[in-house]
């Protein structure tokens, strides 16, 4: 099917450029944080989506947030699979976990005065990108949209076509696997010096 | 009169309390009990910083050589050419 790109006046074409241009380093981060996917495949054709769809995109200052659902959607459209999935870790072994009484009840660093901070400044930026890829695609998305990108969990739920108590359900559980991969990934990796908790049966040493 | 909140209640609807996310009720009844808890305000702490560090440690820089690709695919944005089909 031919596209409908040619259909554009030259002061959208230069418009929605200009937004393109603006947008890009965000949005091929945002792509490499929902992850899966080649990173520039997915701008270019959000990008193509977005020109198809230029005259729906009534004020130019909501540019920003508009690309993000178009990117956003056209990831989702791409991971329809991986979305539906089940977990590795089974419902029940997903419950109430809390990193901070863990962190507390293990005392990694048992010297220090600042045990909590401690063990957050042993993450680097790679470690915690890692630990976000590690949360599933589905919880994944709720996480960065909300925590990383800023926008409200009532817009989320606007951009995923969600209720918006599906969506604080969805934060919910995202956070808690966040929280449960962080401290599994901190054994796994030797993250923290002398810690031994977290380690999984069966799950190797993670090289980085 | 409401029940008060318990330590667990509240640890697991911080998150949502941070996000402003609860009702004007359950609100209150967190705060109430943030207001005498101690460990639960340590819990407190750790979940901003856990927020701050989900916002500061994730940054992506776009590399020059996919920063100019990707132009170019922009400065040919929106002229008349065929549908370009997903991977």
């Amino acid at each position: 099917m031919g596209s409908m790109v040619g259909a554009l006046r030259p002061s959208e074409r230069a418009a929605l450029r200009q937004l393109a241009r603006n947008e890009l380093p965000r949005l091929y981060a945002l792509a490499r944080r929902l992850g899966g996917v080649d990173p520039e495949d997915l701008v270019q054709e959000s990008l193509l989506r977005a020109c198809r769809s230029f005259s729906s995109l009534r004020d130019l200052q909501a540019g920003p947030k508009w690309l993000t659902t178009i990117l956003t959607n056209t990831w989702r459209d791409w991971l329809r699979k991986d979305l539906r999935e089940p977990d590795e870790v089974p419902v029940e072994e997903d419950g109430p976990f809390s990193l901070y009484h863990i962190i507390e009840e293990e005392d990694p660093f048992p010297y220090s005065d600042t045990l909590h901070v401690d063990v957050l400044g042993a993450f680097s930026e790679h470690d915690v990108r890692e630990v976000l890829h590690r949360v599933p695609p589905r919880y994944r998305v709720a996480l960065v949209l909300r925590y990383i990108e800023g926008y409200s969990a009532t817009e989320v739920a606007e951009m995923l076509e969600r209720p918006p108590g599906t969506v604080m359900s969805q934060l919910h559980r995202a956070r808690q696997r966040f929280e449960r991969e962080m401290w599994s990934y901190a054994g796994e990796s030797g993250l923290l010096a002398g810690a031994t908790a977290g380690e999984r049966p069966g799950r190797g040493q993670v090289s980085s | 009169m409401t029940p008060p909140v318990g330590c667990d209640e509240a640890v697991r609807r911080l998150w949502e309390f941070l996000d402003g996310g609860l009702d004007e009720r359950d609100h209150r009844r967190v705060e109430e009990h943030l207001a005498w808890c101690l460990r639960c305000c340590g819990e407190v702490a750790f979940a901003r910083e856990l927020r701050g560090l989900l916002r500061t440690r994730t940054g992506i820089t776009l590399p020059d050589e996919a920063r100019n690709r990707m132009e170019r695919f922009i400065d040919e944005l929106g002229e008349e050419t065929e549908e370009r089909s997903c991977p």
